[in-house]
């Protein structure tokens, strides 16, 4: 890779990444909790494609394949239980999975 | 390595671990054989070694076990060992402690055996019998405080045995609590006689002392203040574990314990131990005959007052055990005299009449299904002759009559009192009166229990088991005849301190005898309504011994309303106003300072998980922040 | 201008901000199948920003696994729930496209993007200098990384399990 410097390819991701985590802590729903969770995966999955670009390394997209299994159970987890969640509560507001409260 | 003393005290110990281990598990015939011959052995080892002793050159005998710790300080280096050390003086209390004590085991093992705790029972006064031997063969100060303290907890366990009784324990924390000041007193003497001789072994300490009083004389030096705080505060020590004023309100509650227990602990041999101490330091004693005439008077007064409270008992174990006091006190008054080998006669004969008394005592009590009251007895000498006659035996000893043992050792000491530095004529007529007021009491007893007519209702249903009986008369043998048994202590007390710088009168020993006859000719006309029997009911006589007077002296002449007064109310004054405990409030910062954090922390501990995921972001955030500084 | 606007750089920073944008409107959103939608678009923009970076084959598993897949499972999820009642009573009912608006134009800027690179031969001649193709990630995973793909297949078995497990509707009730 040549033109595309490395700094603005971790800025994309760190920006990506941000945006998840604001996703992740501000959102009540938590089927958005899993989305923007996705999307925090998704900002790492770029910053190791793009080192693993300047570096012309394949281990970057292997990492990124890693990832991309992780999200996919990561999604087929979090779905199933947020299924008994609405089955339980008939609602998805995580602030009611609050029992351990200290 | 002398085997036979070593092993002298692990008999009982042995037979104390079997019984507390396997406790309920045992039959009472198993139980009973264990406690029984293990004392049956110690009697005989005891035995066996006296008569090593007497037939040996050496007039002691030591066996060194282990070592045990050091003790240092600027004054010397005293290395604190197991070591068992035999002499007249030692050879006599053993043989006090493990004779009778092997027949109060067998009298108890058949006294005790309907009790659901047998076992227990015998542990405990197994356990009394090793810490009573530990103290008196005890070669160093640490050692016999180490058995002085056993024998305090053995009387505290056995005093409350019968736990479910409000009364007991009550009596067996008051008797733990006065001993408890006492032998604070003994372990601040015990410090104090360290510092001064960098010494805690009995013999090298009488040497050091009686060598610093040769070299330099005692007059008016440091070191006799020092021996004279020594003598004074092992005479506080003394003074609580054989209940002598100003510490002797303990004893009259401590019979709520098990008879058996009376008889062997709190007559014949844990309250003769304060005797034992002082006859053992007689060395230090003799170097301060202030103390020595404090003890003398201290044992006159308990002698003459616990006759008085004695006088109006009501209850058979609390006369026998007023009488206890008032016989030690004559052990004290002996030994304030300077006449030791006299007192520790005393203490042998009292240990056999008053565990006598007290064993057909508590045989009258089992007849009567546990009636201690002597206005609801009456009329037992033509319903119980054996007993009777038993504890007519006892009593004659107690009175000292002519021919008995008590007669031998009292006269001893009576003898020795006129002439004495340390005492003198007025503490002669206080024995005098003692043996006055001893007369009477037991005649009271006697008539108010024995004659007269019954005033109980139950059947009687005396004991008729042969090793019960056996082991009364053996100890009325010993009883009539102890005072034959010719003590030589001159070995162990070889300083005399009686010089006859006083003519003594005449009359003397003339009066001495006659005493106790003048006591009960008084008493038999005296007490004429308890002796004959008539119309009285036992009501009509309860009626008339209430008088305040009477009332009085039953409480043991005020003293226990006294210390009430003195130091119980204004302690609990103070624990009342001090009840939220002000250092406990200051550990309470600790916890008010803990239980805030705890708040402040319990609002980040919400539940809510997007919160811990907001601050383990931020957590990193400043983790990378703090990475650019 | 075009040709200036058509180098890679620019690309990447077109579908950068597309990502970008696309990936504020899911964590924003209101309602699920719109933020669905919006995700789709950030996963393509990602995609294409891999394509640019010389990783056509994650690109591709970018676009067939994640947007293809993993979202499709969301939606599955999302209509088991009844579109998420909660929070698109409050959205607008009925505005046709003006609803979809916004997803559609970041679309469509991929998409013009797609096909200037496809378009363009310089362009393909210089990312084809730096790809790094799937054989030599095939070989990394299953030479030095087989028991990192070991593992994760482990994973994927434990997650079909569990999903299964938590899915299962008779599972008896008051336990999640």
């Amino acid at each position: 890779m040549t033109s595309i410097p490395l700094f603005h390819v971790l800025i994309l991701s760190s920006l990506l990444f941000a945006i998840g985590f604001v996703g992740v802590v501000a959102r009540k729903n938590t089927l958005f909790i899993l989305m923007s969770l996705e999307v925090m995966l998704n900002a790492i999955g770029v910053a190791f494609i793009g080192a693993g670009s300047v570096w012309q390394q394949a281990d970057g997209q292997v990492m990124f394949i890693l990832i991309l299994t992780l999200a996919a159970v990561e999604a087929a987890v979090g779905l199933a239980l947020l299924i008994r969640m609405q089955k339980k509560y008939r609602s998805l507001d995580i602030d009611l999975l609050s029992q351990m409260k200290g | 390595m002398n085997v036979l003393l070593a092993s002298l005290p692990f008999y009982p110990l042995v037979s104390f671990l079997l019984l507390i281990v396997f406790g309920k598990k045992l039959s009472w015939q198993l139980a009973a054989t264990i406690s029984v011959s293990s004392m049956a052995i110690a009697a005989l080892v005891s035995a066996m070694l006296l008569v090593d002793l007497s037939v040996s050159q050496h007039q002691v005998m030591t066996v060194n076990l282990w070592h045990w710790f050091d003790l240092t300080n600027e004054a010397g280096n005293a290395e604190v060992n197991v070591r068992f050390y035999l002499d007249g003086l030692s050879a006599v209390m053993i043989s006090v402690v493990t004779g009778v004590g092997f027949l109060i085991h067998l009298f108890a093992a058949i006294y005790m055996k309907s009790d659901a705790n047998f076992s227990r029972f015998m542990a405990y006064m197994n356990l009394f019998i090793v810490a009573m031997l530990i103290l008196v063969l005890a070669d160093n100060l640490v050692l016999l405080y180490l058995g002085w303290e056993g024998v305090g907890l053995c009387s505290f366990l056995l005093i409350g045995f019968w736990y479910h009784e409000k009364a007991n324990v009550l009596a067996a924390r008051k008797a733990f609590i006065v001993t408890r000041i006492g032998d604070t007193s003994m372990a601040i003497g015990l410090l104090l006689l360290f510092t001064t001789f960098g010494e805690l072994n009995i013999e090298a300490v009488t040497t050091l002392a009686q060598q610093a009083n040769e070299l330099t004389g005692l007059e008016n030096t440091a070191l006799a203040d020092d021996i004279y705080w020594i003598a004074l505060l092992l005479l506080g020590g003394a003074v609580g574990k054989s209940a002598q004023l100003p510490l002797q309100t303990w004893l009259p509650d401590a019979m709520a314990g098990p008879t058996p227990v009376s008889a062997l602990i709190h007559a014949a041999t844990m309250v003769t131990a304060g005797v034992y101490l002082i006859a053992r330091m007689h060395g230090i004693f003799l170097l301060s005959p202030e103390v020595m005439n404090y003890v003398a008077w201290l044992g006159a007064l308990t002698l003459i007052l616990a006759g008085i409270a004695a006088l109006a008992q009501t209850d058979i174990k609390r006369v026998l055990a007023y009488s206890t006091m008032s016989q030690i006190g004559y052990m004290m008054l002996a030994l304030g005299a300077g006449a030791w080998s006299a007192g520790v006669f005393h203490l042998m004969t009292h240990a056999f009449f008053k565990a006598l008394l007290f064993l057909t005592a508590g045989a009258v009590i089992y007849a009567l299904h546990h009636q201690q009251n002597l206005f609801k007895m009456g009329g037992l000498l033509k319903k119980l002759p054996f007993e009777s006659g038993l504890f007519i035996i006892g009593l004659i000893c107690l009175m000292a009559l002519p021919g008995t043992s008590g007669f031998f050792s009292k006269e001893a000491i009576i003898a020795q009192l006129w002439s004495s530095e340390t005492a003198g004529p007025m503490l002669w007529w206080g024995a005098i009166l003692g043996a006055l007021l001893t007369s009477i009491y037991s005649c009271r007893l006697f008539f108010l229990g024995f004659l007269g007519n019954a005033r109980f209702n139950e059947n009687i249903h005396p004991e008729k088991s042969h090793l019960l009986r056996a082991a009364l008369v053996v100890l009325a043998l010993l009883s009539l005849f102890g005072g034959l048994i010719n003590i030589d202590l001159s070995l162990v007390f070889n300083a005399p301190v009686t010089s006859a710088n006083e003519v003594e009168p005449s009359w003397l020993h003339t009066v001495a005898i006659i005493t106790p006859f003048i006591g009960i000719i008084f008493s038999w006309f005296y007490f004429k309504n308890y002796r004959i029997t008539h119309s009285v009911s036992a009501k009509y006589l309860l009626q008339a011994n209430e008088s305040k007077f009477i009332v009085f002296c039953r409480q043991g002449l005020g003293f226990d309303s006294l210390y009430n007064l003195l130091f119980i109310k204004p302690y609990q004054w103070l624990a009342q106003i001090n009840k939220n405990d002000i250092f406990d409030q200051i550990i309470m910062v600790n916890v008010w300072y803990v239980n805030l954090w705890h708040d402040a922390l319990i609002v980040v501990q919400n539940g809510a998980l997007r919160w811990y995921l907001a601050a383990f972001g931020l957590a990193i955030m400043l983790l990378i922040g703090v990475s650019f500084l | 201008m075009l040709a200036n606007l058509a180098s890679i750089d620019s690309l990447f920073y077109l579908s950068g901000l597309v990502a970008v944008i696309a990936s504020l409107k899911v964590v924003t959103g209101n309602n699920t199948v719109h933020a669905l939608l919006y995700l789709v678009v950030s996963l393509l923009a990602v995609a294409v920003c891999f394509y640019l970076m010389g990783a056509p084959f994650a690109a591709g598993l970018e676009v067939i696994v994640y947007a293809g897949a993993i979202l499709v499972l969301f939606v599955f999820a999302v209509l088991m729930f009844g579109l998420g009642k909660d929070e698109t009573t409050h959205a607008p009912q009925n505005k046709g496209l003006a609803n979809m608006f916004g997803a559609m134009t970041l679309a469509f800027a991929l998409l013009i993007e797609m096909v200037i690179i496809i378009n363009n031969g310089d362009m393909q001649q210089s990312l084809q200098a730096d790809v790094i193709d799937s054989k030599a990630v095939g070989i990394m995973l299953y030479g030095p990384y087989l028991l990192a793909v070991e593992i994760a297949s482990f994973l994927l078995l434990a997650g079909l399990l569990a999903g299964y497990h938590y899915a299962k509707p008779d599972i008896s009730e008051g336990q999640l």
